[in-house]
C-alpha cells in the first residue's frame, strides 16, 4: 500500500505539494511513484531562480529502469532544491515527503494549490 | 502472441514480494527488494536467482562430439566428464546463434546450457545441424528447475546443504549430487563474477530446493536476487549478453570474444567468415566504458566521437552499485575505438572511459 499523507496536496503526475501560509511550498514525487520507478539512482533539478509552468518539466528522476521526466504541479519560481538529492538520490526512495523533498517553490498564485487532487481523489487515480 | 511462461518458482517469487516482469517471454522476478541492495548481496555475501527459464539440451551418441566441434566456435576436445565449456555458436557469416555452455557428462554424453529467449531458435538450429551426424539432439527445458547461487558465501552455503564436497569442485566444473535431498547437477559456474553454484534439478523439486537454499543462506546474509541484480552483475563482470554484446549481427571477434574461438581445431560453423573478421581486423567492436557520473547511459544512445560524428551505439548501460557511476558496452566502428569518444544525455556530453573488464575486482575461484 502506498503512503500518501492527509496534509498534502496531489499531481496526477505523481508530485505532491505541501503548501505553507507564506505562499512557498515543497514539491516531491510520491511514494507511489517512488516505488514504481525503483531504485533511484540520479535526481536532476532546476536551477533556482528558474521560474516553472504549471504541468511543466522541472526535472528528471533515474532509476536503474528508466529515466522519467518530472513536473511542476503549479506555476512559481523556484527559491531551493534539495542538493542532497545529488549525492544521496535514493533518499526519494527512502523517505519520498521528507528528506527526498526536490523543490522549495514561490507559488505564482497560492490559489493554485487548491485545484490540486486531495489525498482520497489522488488514491483513487492510483486505484 | 504466445502466453507468458512461467517457472516452477513463479509462486514462490510472489510469497517473496517479487517484482514480476515479462523477461523474453517468461514472468521472472526483475526484484524483490532493491536492485541496488541485492547487487551489494552478491558482492559482498550471496544471492539466490531462480534461472529456470535459461534452457537445457542433451547431445549424445557416438559423434556428439563431432557434432559440436562443428557447431560451436571453442574446442570441444578439451572438455573431460565433469569439465564445463563456455563458448558461442555462430551462423555461417560468423552472427551468433547463442551463447551456450556445454558440459561432457561422459563419452558420447553431452549437455548444454542455452539462453532463455533462444530456446525456440537455438533448438531448431541445432537439430538442423546434427543432421548427418550420429548423434540425437533432445530439448531438456522443460524438464530443469535452474538456480543460481553466487556471491563469496555460496560455497558455505550450498556445502551446509549436501555431502559433494564442494572444494572438489573447481570453477567451470561440475559433479551430480544431492542438495538438500534433491538430486541436481552442481555446476560451479554463474553469471555474476563471484564464486558460486548452478543447480539444475527436476522441475518438481525447484521451490523444495529454494526454500532449503533461502532457509540455509539467510542466516549467512543470503537475499533473493531478481533479473535486475542478474543484468547489474554481469555488465560489471564484463560478461555478454545475447542481444546486446553479442547478436546473429555482432560476430565474437567483434564482441571480444576471440578467446572462445578455436581456427585451430579445424573448420566449424562460421569459421571462415570468423577467420577473415579476425585478419582484417573487426569492422565494429565491442567496449566497456564509465563516466565518472551517476546518470545512467543507456541501451540505444549513440556514441560520438571529439567531432560529434555518431561513430556507434550503446548495447548495456547501468549504474554500478559497486563504483557508483555509470558503467556500460557500446557498439563502435573498428576505427573509433582508439578516440575520445563521448555520449549525450540530456544535453550534457559525458566522456567514455573505456575499461577492460570486469569493472569491480571479482572472488571467482
Amino acid at each position: 500500500m502506498s503512503n500518501i499523507p492527509s496534509d498534502l496536496k496531489y499531481a496526477k503526475s505523481h508530485e505532491w505539494l505541501k503548501a505553507a501560509s507564506d505562499g512557498t511550498a515543497l514539491v516531491g514525487i510520491t511514494d507511489y511513484a517512488q516505488n514504481s520507478l525503483g531504485d533511484i539512482t540520479f535526481v536532476q533539478l532546476p536551477k533556482v531562480g528558474a521560474t516553472l509552468k504549471a504541468g511543466e518539466t522541472f526535472g528528471v528522476v533515474e532509476s536503474v529502469k528508466a529515466a522519467s521526466d518530472v513536473y511542476a504541479p503549479v506555476a512559481g519560481t523556484v527559491l531551493d532544491v534539495n542538493k542532497a538529492l545529488d549525492a544521496n538520490p535514493e533518499k526519494v526512495n527512502s523517505s519520498p515527503y521528507a528528506d527526498g523533498w526536490m523543490l522549495k517553490l514561490k507559488l505564482a498564485n497560492p490559489a493554485d494549490a487548491s485545484a490540486l487532487l486531495s489525498p482520497e481523489d489522488y488514491a483513487k487515480v492510483i486505484g | 502472441m504466445s502466453a507468458i511462461k512461467m517457472t516452477p518458482l513463479n509462486a514462490f517469487h510472489r510469497q517473496h514480494g517479487g517484482r514480476m516482469v515479462d523477461f523474453a517471454g517468461w514472468d521472472m522476478p526483475v526484484q524483490y527488494r532493491s536492485i541496488l541492495e541485492e547487487h551489494k548481496a552478491v558482492r559482498q555475501r550471496a544471492g539466490l536467482f531462480d534461472v529456470s527459464h535459461m534452457g537445457e539440451a542433451d547431445v549424445k551418441g557416438p559423434e556428439a562430439l563431432k557434432f559440436l566441434q562443428h557447431l560451436v566456435t571453442n574446442d570441444c576436445t578439451k572438455l573431460f566428464p565433469g569439465r564445463i565449456l563456455y563458448t558461442v555458436m555462430c551462423y555461417p557469416n560468423g552472427g551468433v546463434v547463442d551463447d551456450l555452455l556445454v558440459y561432457m557428462r561422459g563419452t558420447d554424453d553431452y549437455f548444454l546450457c542455452i539462453n532463455a529467449g533462444n530456446i525456440d531458435k537455438d533448438i531448431a538450429w541445432i537439430q538442423e545441424q546434427a543432421k548427418g551426424f550420429n548423434c540425437t539432439v533432445v530439448d531438456r527445458s522443460p524438464d530443469y528447475a535452474q538456480l543460481a547461487i553466487q556471491g563469496p558465501r555460496a560455497v558455505e552455503i550450498v556445502q551446509s546443504l549436501t555431502k559433494t564436497s564442494l572444494a572438489g569442485i573447481k570453477y567451470y566444473h561440475f559433479a551430480d549430487g544431492e542438495v538438500a535431498g534433491v538430486k541436481c547437477i552442481i555446476s560451479r559456474t554463474g553469471y555474476t563474477g563471484e564464486d558460486g553454484f548452478e543447480l539444475y534439478c527436476p522441475t518438481g523439486d525447484g521451490v523444495r530446493l529454494a526454500e532449503a537454499v533461502l532457509a540455509a543462506g539467510v542466516p549467512l546474509g543470503l537475499e533473493l536476487t531478481g533479473l535486475g541484480a542478474r543484468d547489474s552483475l554481469r555488465l560489471e563482470a564484463g560478461f555478454p549478453l545475447y542481444g546486446h554484446e553479442i547478436t546473429d549481427q555482432i560476430n565474437p571477434i567483434a564482441a571480444g570474444l576471440g578467446w572462445v574461438v578455436k581456427f585451430d581445431k579445424g573448420a566449424f560453423i562460421g569459421s571462415d567468415a570468423l577467420k577473415a573478421e579476425k585478419q582484417r581486423g573487426p569492422a565494429k567492436k565491442i567496449i566497456f566504458f564509465k563516466t565518472g557520473d551517476r546518470r545512467i547511459v543507456r541501451a540505444g544512445a549513440p556514441v560520438l566521437n571529439s567531432s560529434g560524428t555518431e561513430v556507434g551505439v550503446v548495447v548495456s548501460g547501468t549504474l554500478s552499485p559497486i563504483l557508483n557511476e555509470a558503467i556500460g558496452s557500446a557498439l563502435v566502428d573498428g576505427a573509433a575505438a582508439q578516440e575520445l569518444l563521448c555520449v549525450d544525455i540530456r544535453g550534457a556530453k559525458l566522456n567514455l572511459h573505456l575499461v577492460k573488464p570486469p569493472f569491480v575486482t571479482l572472488q571467482k575461484s
